[in-house]
């Protein structure tokens, strides 16, 4: 009959045992490039000494209970009479002091609020925020391009599909990301003033959702809906991309569309508003 | 009135739920000596302070890569010439960013004044004996702290990737090389490949930013902690004994002081920033494979390494077949034994003198005339080799040829320290035993022999 002691330490020793082999695994791993088998070695390594740590203190050590004193969690009165008279002594720096006081609270207080100046620093480079997000990088016949940079004609735009364009030069200029739909014109319901931005039924409306400022990624042609893929909100795409589903509460703004010389889809102006989620000093 | 309401509040609540009162009273009551040489850690600790602080403000700025960009900001010599995104975003940070070049240069000088703090501190331990027994564990750490803040000074300014640091850096490579056997490995793994590569700026950018600065708030948090448990040393005088730490209360005296220590640390920074240019990288250029700046010196406290590499002989030779290239000895070997010496020093120390006490009262430097003459020749000897850092400077100065100047200066490096280091000694035992004389009072007779001797012969 073995000795049960002997049996455990056995036992612990072959976890630390499959530590070491799984180490040798995660070398070779590495030598061989095999990440999958790096990072299983390091998980087995880990499990060995977790197992056998485990089971060292749960069998080998002396196990409890034990009961350590707790003290309360406030000071004795005592001892807070003492802290009280050291400081009452001569610890009170600020008493009888008044004028070198409010000076000292003055004068860190102006040279806290200078040290928040550089802050402002951050903004170097860039234009006020008010002035850029109230307008994107559309102008009255800027053309309109797809995303591989090449401009966009009426024809390109198929019935039933989504086309997303760029102001041309500014693949980068994520508010003015806009969406081309082509419907049928007898069945848009724009404001009369509006319906002059369409092209043969092509109508444009920003790309950037006004909820959380997702791209509009998806086009339910047979309900002519736009819907955003972040938080499910659709737009109405005959009645001015109206939200009628989903959190977004704004219309999707409407670009101006055209069409220059060269027959290519060109803008008649920027966005009536600006484009995308809302802020508090918008128009 | 109702900030004393309000405070009396506020530490009752606190009071109520970690038991504070007698931590507090401890820490308050706690006794600083009022020497001033006590301060010069805390010169180290608030500029490593100012460090992080102008430091945080640059990391916004900075772009950590050393890929191609076309410069537009509005420094206009460089306008359209293309360098590294490093160089770039630095100038920029120069010149576009409001505050930016304050910044960088209340950086930098708080860099080179922290360095000079530690080793002035360093040396005012050395001197004073305060490394010794139980104060070993502080001085390791000291020592520690030394090298992490030297490493983080050279990984910091070598990040601008302008031709001046990257002369630097070529230097430090080629020294890397030299390591036994090992040398090749140890710059491709640091370099990411052969020199200048790709990847050493945001390697050092990594190290200078989180790494190094992690190391060393963490060390100086140890620093810290060991010095609160053992409380400060302080110098021999009335009532002052093993037993007893004799100052100011840490409340409200020592905090008041220490506060316009902080304040005067920042002021000096922020004077020398505004006042005082230091790397006006746009005048040394985006770094150029094939060129290097002239003249060309590291900051200060790497320049006792460059003042050996410029004064070693040339000397290669091979071990076993295998070369020991010229950067080795002087630029390997030579700082690597000052390191070793310093941290081996309070146990050289103890078997010089034979002392294992525990101390809590310092020496007087004179009180070791031995002592004294090793740190005499330490200073002298690390001084001169800074000098030698400059030697195209001085030359110039001097307007005697550079190689003539090294003949010389290698000399001095040798002879010099030892003549320095020996009236040193002189001066410490003639003064050692006669606390109210000074320097200005001594005759040629008192250095010659111990006043002790002639005392008792007399």
């Amino acid at each position: 009959m073995t000795d049960p002691r002997r049996a455990v330490e056995r036992r612990i020793a072959a976890a630390f045992g499959v530590s070491t082999l799984a180490a040798v695994l995660a070398g070779a791993g590495y030598v061989l490039g095999d990440e999958m088998l790096l990072g299983l070695g390091f998980a087995l390594g880990f499990a060995g000494l977790a197992v056998g740590l485990a089971a060292w203190s749960r069998r080998l050590l002396p196990q409890g209970p034990y009961v350590e004193e707790r003290e309360p969690l406030i000071s004795p009165p005592l001892t807070r009479q003492a802290l009280e008279s050291e400081l009452g002594r001569d610890g009170r720096p600020f008493a009888r002091t008044a004028l070198p006081r409010r000076m000292l609270v003055l004068a860190v207080s102006a040279l806290g609020i200078v040290a928040l100046f550089p802050i402002r620093s951050l903004l170097f480079r860039v234009p006020s925020p008010r002035r850029a997000l109230a307008e994107t990088a559309w102008r009255a016949g800027t053309r309109a391009v797809g995303v591989d940079g090449r401009p966009v004609r009426a024809a390109d735009v198929v019935p039933g599909g989504m086309l997303t364009v760029f102001p041309e030069g500014r693949l980068d200029a994520a508010d003015s990301a806009a969406v081309l739909v082509r419907v049928d014109p007898a069945r848009l319901a724009l404001p009369p003033d509006r319906m002059r931005w369409t092209v043969d039924g092509i109508v444009a409306y920003s790309k950037v959702c006004t909820h959380a400022g997702c791209p509009i990624g998806l086009y339910l042609q047979t309900a002519q809906r736009l819907a955003c893929p972040c938080h499910q909100s659709v737009f109405d795409v005959l009645r001015g991309a109206l939200p009628v589903g989903g959190p977004a509460a704004r219309p999707l703004p409407q670009l101006p569309l055209g069409v220059d010389a060269e027959g290519v889809l060109v803008a008649r102006g920027d966005f009536p508003e600006p484009t995308g989620p809302g802020y508090w000093r918008r128009a | 009135m109702i900030i004393r309401w309000l405070g009396r509040g506020a530490a009752r609540w606190f009071d109520g739920r970690l038991r504070l009162a007698s931590t507090v009273r401890t820490a308050v009551a706690k006794v600083f000596p009022d020497h001033w040489s006590f301060m010069l850690g805390e010169i180290a600790l608030y500029s490593f302070v100012t460090l992080v602080l102008t430091g945080t403000f640059l990391t916004l700025f900075f772009v950590p890569a050393t890929g191609d960009v076309a410069y537009d900001g509005s420094y206009a010599p460089l306008r359209g010439s293309t360098m590294s995104a490093a160089y770039a975003s630095t100038v920029e940070l120069s010149f576009d960013v409001r505050g930016g070049l304050l910044f960088r240069q209340v950086h930098h000088w708080s860099a080179l004044v922290f360095l000079a703090a530690i080793v002035v501190h360093l040396s005012r331990v050395f001197f004073t004996g305060a490394f010794r027994k139980p104060r070993e564990i502080n001085w390791l750490v000291g020592v520690t702290l030394f090298a992490t803040s030297i490493a983080n000074g050279f990984a910091g300014y070598s990040l601008p990737d302008d031709l001046l640091s990257a002369t630097g850096l070529r230097i430090a490579y080629s020294t890397l090389l030299s390591l036994p056997l090992v040398g090749p490995w140890a710059a491709f793994l640091l370099f990411g490949g052969e020199f200048p590569g790709e990847s050493i700026v945001p390697r050092l950018y990594v190290a200078h930013v989180l790494l190094l600065p992690g190391l060393i708030a963490a060390l100086v948090g140890v620093h810290m902690a060991v010095l609160v448990r053992q409380k400060h040393t302080h110098f021999p005088g009335p009532g002052r004994t093993d037993r007893t730490v004799v100052g100011s209360k840490l409340w409200p005296a020592y905090a008041f002081r220490s506060l316009a220590l902080l304040c005067a640390v920042l002021a000096v920074a922020f004077g020398l920033g505004a006042l005082v240019q230091i790397n006006p990288i746009w005048s040394y250029g985006p770094f150029q494979p094939a060129a290097a700046t002239s003249p060309a010196q590291p900051d200060w406290f790497l320049g006792w390494v460059e003042g050996a590499l410029r004064l070693f002989p040339p000397v290669e030779f091979r071990v076993f077949g295998h070369l020991v290239p010229a950067p080795f000895l002087p630029g390997v070997v030579m700082p690597g034994l000052t390191f070793l010496v310093l941290y081996a020093w309070p146990w050289i120390d103890r078997a010089v003198t034979g002392d294992r006490g525990r101390h809590q009262v310092l020496d007087r430097p004179r009180h070791r005339p031995a002592r004294v003459a090793v740190g005499v020749w330490a200073l002298s000897f690390y001084g001169l080799l800074l000098l030698s850092a400059a030697d195209d400077l001085v030359a110039m100065w001097l307007r005697v040829p550079v190689l003539d100047l090294v003949r010389i200066m290698r000399v001095v490096v040798i002879v010099v320290p030892l003549l320095l280091a020996a009236v040193g000694f002189a001066v410490a035992r003639a003064l050692r035993g006669r606390p109210e004389d000074t320097v200005g009072t001594l005759r040629w007779a008192d250095l010659t022999s111990p006043r002790e001797a002639r005392d008792e012969r007399r």
